[in-house]
C-alpha cells in the first residue's frame, strides 16, 4: 500500500490497478457477451441506430447449440483434455527427475546440460514443427492424439525441468542429508522428503504445462487433419471460420467453453500455485 | 557407543585443500569439540565422518571398521544440523519417527522411543505440531530428539546452537552437557565459538586452514597453547601479544619492546634462550594483568595509558596502549579508572607465554 495523500494513492495505486484490471478482463467480457448475442445484433453495422456492442437485451444459446450440434466440439474437448493430461503427466515425470538430478547430483557438465535444456525450450515451435512433422510421418502417428502427446513434451519437459530445478535448489540440502543419515537411501530421501516438500512446485509446473498444451496451436494444426481428431483451439478456428466467413457467436462460445477447464484447474490450485512460484519453503 | 578414529584425513575441493592430514582418536563416550574460525575445515571434517563428503585421502574408522565407502545410512550416526533440518511437512512425532521407520522398527518400539526422548527433552506437548509452529529453542530440541531416538553409535553436531539467541544458547549448552552425561554416547561437536568448545568438550581440537593446531583438554589449551593461533583463539577476551626482542640483562632473560621491558621467569627463559637475538612474540592474558602494587617486581611492571574503559560489572576491561602495542587488562571492578589515565600495570610472570616470531610455535 502506498502511504501518503489521497491523490497519491489514486494516481499511483488505484487508477493503474483499475486500468490493469480493465485491460485484463475486457477480452473475457467481450467473449462472453458475444457468445450470447443473436446474429442479428452481431452483424449490425456500427452506424445503425440501435448499434449496442457491449450489451444485449435478447441473450440466446443459439451459438452453443450450433457448436454442439453442427460441429464436433464435444469430441474436441475430450481430445484436448486427453492430450493435455497425458502430455503433462509425461513431462512432469521427466521434469521432476531431471530437475532433481540437475539441482542435486554432482555429475560432470551438470551446469552446461541445464543450459542446453533451457536453450531447447527457446527454439521456436514454428521452426521445430518441420522436422517433427517428418518424424511423425515416419512413425505413422499423423492424425492421432499420440502425434501431439509425444511432441508437446519437446517444449514441456525443458520448461518443467527448469521450474523444478529452481524449486529443488531452494529446498535446503540439509533436509536430504539429514534423511540420508537417518537411514534413507538417496531415492527414499527424494521420495519421502524432497518430493512432498516440492508439491507446490510440481503443481505449478503441472498447471502451466497443462495450460500450454491445452492452448497449443501450431503442432495441433499441422499434425491433425480429420475434424474428429482435432483439439479445441484448432477445431474452433478451422471449422468456424469458413473462407472469409467468421461464425463469431459460435467462435466465442467455443473459446468460452474452452477456457473453462483451465480456469477450474487454476482456481483449484491457486494457493499452491502462488507459493510454488514464489518458491517458499518454510523450515 | 563407539570409538572414532581419523587417520591422515584429507579433503580437496578441486584446487582447494580444505582438510590436511587430520589425525584424531576419539574415545568411547567422549565429547570432542572441533573449533576454529570459519573455513578452517571443521565442518568438512564432520561431514566426512557423517559420509556426506567423500574422503579424498586417509581413513575414517568407526568402531575399528573403515567406513570411507559406507553410505551415511549405514554408519549408524545421528547428526544435528545448524538450521535443524526438520522435515517441514511432518509433525514433530513423524520427524522423530522417520529414522526409525527407515530402519523398519516395530510401531510400538517407535512410539516407546519417541515418548522416552520427548520426556527427556520436555517436548511431550509438541509432538503433534509442525516445525513451523515451533520456536527456535523448541526446534532445536526436536532436532536433538530426532537424534536421540535413534540411539546411534555417534552423535555429530554441526554448530547446533548458533541460530539461537544468546540466553537460550547458554541454557541449551548446559542441557547438551547434561544430555551427554546421561546418554554417554560418543559425540563430535563443531563450533566456531570457543566458549562453547571450552564448556562442552572433554577434549577440544583447534583447527586452522585445514590443519589441526592442538588437541587437548580445555584447560590444557588455555594454559599451555601450542602456538600463537591457539593462544589467541582460546580465551575471551583474547590474549595480548607484543612483538619483542630477547636479550640477556644481568643474568636474566629480558623481553623488550617499545615501552615494555619484562624479565622472564627462569623456566620460560630456558626455552627463550634458544631464540636469543631473534624475534619472539610475548603473550599475556588480560586476566593475568593487574594494577601494579608494592609487592610487584619492577621487572614485571610497565606503564600504560588507558584508552577505553569497559564496565562489565564483574570485572573492568581496560583497553590500554603500551608503547606501540595495545594491551587489554581485566581488573578488579572496585577500582576506579578513567579514560586517558596513565597507569602502572603488572603481570603474573608465571602466566607469560612466548612464541617464535616466525613459526609462531610456543617456546
Amino acid at each position: 500500500m502506498i502511504e501518503g495523500a489521497l491523490w497519491r494513492r489514486w494516481v499511483f495505486y488505484n487508477i493503474p490497478l483499475i486500468l490493469f484490471v480493465f485491460v485484463l478482463l475486457f477480452p473475457f467480457y467481450w467473449m462472453i457477451v458475444t457468445s450470447f448475442r443473436p446474429d442479428g445484433e452481431l452483424y449490425r453495422p456500427w452506424n445503425a441506430m440501435n448499434y449496442m456492442p457491449f450489451w444485449t437485451n435478447k441473450p440466446t444459446l443459439e451459438h452453443f447449440r450450433y457448436l454442439f450440434e453442427e460441429t464436433d466440439f464435444g469430441r474436441w474437448m475430450v481430445n484436448t483434455m486427453f492430450i493435455a493430461v497425458v502430455s503433462t503427466l509425461i513431462s512432469l515425470f521427466c521434469g521432476v527427475l531431471a530437475g532433481y538430478a540437475l539441482a542435486r547430483l554432482n555429475f560432470p557438465f551438470a551446469g552446461s546440460l541445464g543450459t542446453v535444456i533451457f536453450v531447447t525450450y527457446l527454439v521456436p515451435q514454428t521452426l521445430l514443427f518441420i522436422p517433427l512433422a517428418e518424424i511423425i510421418r515416419d512413425f505413422h502417428l499423423g492424425d492421432t492424439p499420440w502425434s501431439l502427446i509425444l511432441t508437446y513434451p519437446t517444449f514441456l519437459i525443458p520448461f518443467c525441468t527448469w521450474l523444478m530445478m529452481g524449486y529443488f535448489k531452494a529446498i535446503p540440502k540439509e533436509l536430504e542429508e539429514c534423511a540420508r543419515i537417518d537411514g534413507a537411501s538417496r531415492w527414499k530421501a527424494m521420495l519421502y522428503i524432497i518430493i512432498p516438500i516440492a508439491v507446490p512446485g510440481i503443481l505449478s509446473s503441472g498447471i502451466i504445462a497443462f495450460t500450454l498444451s491445452w492452448n497449443e496451436f501450431i503442432y495441433a494444426l499441422v499434425f491433425l487433419s480429420s475434424p474428429e481428431q482435432k483439439t479445441v483451439a484448432v477445431g474452433v478456428t478451422s471449422e468456424l471460420i469458413r473462407g472469409d466467413v467468421f461464425f463469431w457467436g459460435s467462435l466465442m462460445a467455443g473459446a468460452l467453453l474452452g477456457s473453462v477447464p483451465v480456469a477450474i484447474v487454476y482456481s483449484f490450485f491457486v494457493e499452491h500455485y502462488v507459493s510454488g512460484l514464489t518458491g517458499s519453503v518454510k523450515g | 557407543m563407539a570409538e572414532v578414529s581419523l587417520h591422515k584425513l584429507n579433503k580437496r575441493f578441486e584446487a582447494f585443500h580444505a582438510v590436511k592430514d587430520v589425525d584424531l582418536q576419539i574415545r568411547d563416550k567422549e565429547f570432542v569439540v572441533l573449533v576454529g574460525p570459519s573455513g578452517c575445515g571443521k565442518t568438512t571434517t564432520l561431514r566426512m565422518i557423517a559420509g556426506l563428503e567423500a574422503v579424498s585421502d586417509g581413513e575414517i574408522r568407526i568402531d575399528n571398521t573403515v567406513v570411507n565407502e559406507v553410505p551415511p545410512m549405514d554408519r549408524d550416526i545421528a547428526m544435528v544440523f545448524q538450521n535443524y533440518a526438520l522435515y517441514p511437512h511432518m509433525s514433530v512425532a513423524s520427524n522423530m519417527a522417520f529414522g526409525l521407520k527407515m530402519r523398519k522398527f516395530q510401531k510400538a518400539e517407535i512410539e516407546e522411543r519417541i515418548k522416552r526422548a520427548a520426556t527427556i527433552l520436555g517436548i511431550e506437548s509438541l509432538l503433534g505440531r509442525k516445525p513451523r509452529q515451533l520456536s527456535g529453542g523448541q526446534r532445536q530440541r526436536v532436532a536433538l530428539g530426532r537424534a536421540i531416538v535413534r540411539d546411534p553409535k555417534v552423535f555429530l553436531f554441526d554448530e547446533p546452537l548458533s541460530n539461537l539467541d544468546a540466553k537460550l544458547r547458554v541454557q541449551m549448552r548446559v542441557e547438551l552437557k547434561k544430555l551427554h552425561e546421561r546418554l554417554g554416547t560418543t559425540a563430535i561437536y563443531v563450533t566456531h565459538d570457543q566458549v562453547e568448545a571450552m564448556t562442552l568438550g572433554d577434549r577440544v581440537v583447534v583447527m586452522k586452514d585445514g590443519v589441526v593446531q592442538q588437541v587437548g583438554e580445555p584447560l590444557e589449551l588455555y594454559n599451555t597453547p601450542a602456538n600463537r593461533f591457539v593462544a589467541g583463539f582460546i580465551g575471551s577476551p583474547a590474549m595480548n601479544f607484543a612483538e619483542v626482542t630477547l636479550a640477556e640483562s644481568g643474568g636474566r632473560l629480558v623481553a623488550e619492546a617499545p615501552g615494555l621491558k619484562i624479565s622472564l621467569p627462569p623456566e620460560l627463559a630456558k626455552h627463550g634462550r634458544t631464540n636469543l637475538g631473534r624475534g619472539a612474540t610475548l603473550g599475556i592474558r588480560p586476566e593475568d594483568i593487574h594494577i601494579a602494587g608494592p609487592e610487584d617486581d619492577a621487572g614485571h611492571c610497565f606503564d600504560a595509558s588507558v584508552e577505553v574503559v569497559e564496565q562489565l560489572g564483574s570485572e573492568i576491561l581496560l583497553d590500554t596502549r603500551v608503547g606501540s602495542a595495545l594491551f587489554m587488562a581485566s581488573i578488579d571492578p572496585t577500582i576506579r579508572v578513567r579514560p586517558h589515565e596513565k597507569l602502572r600495570l603488572a603481570l603474573k610472570p608465571d602466566r607469560l607465554h612466548l612464541f617464535d616470531a616466525e613459526s609462531e610455535k610456543a617456546l
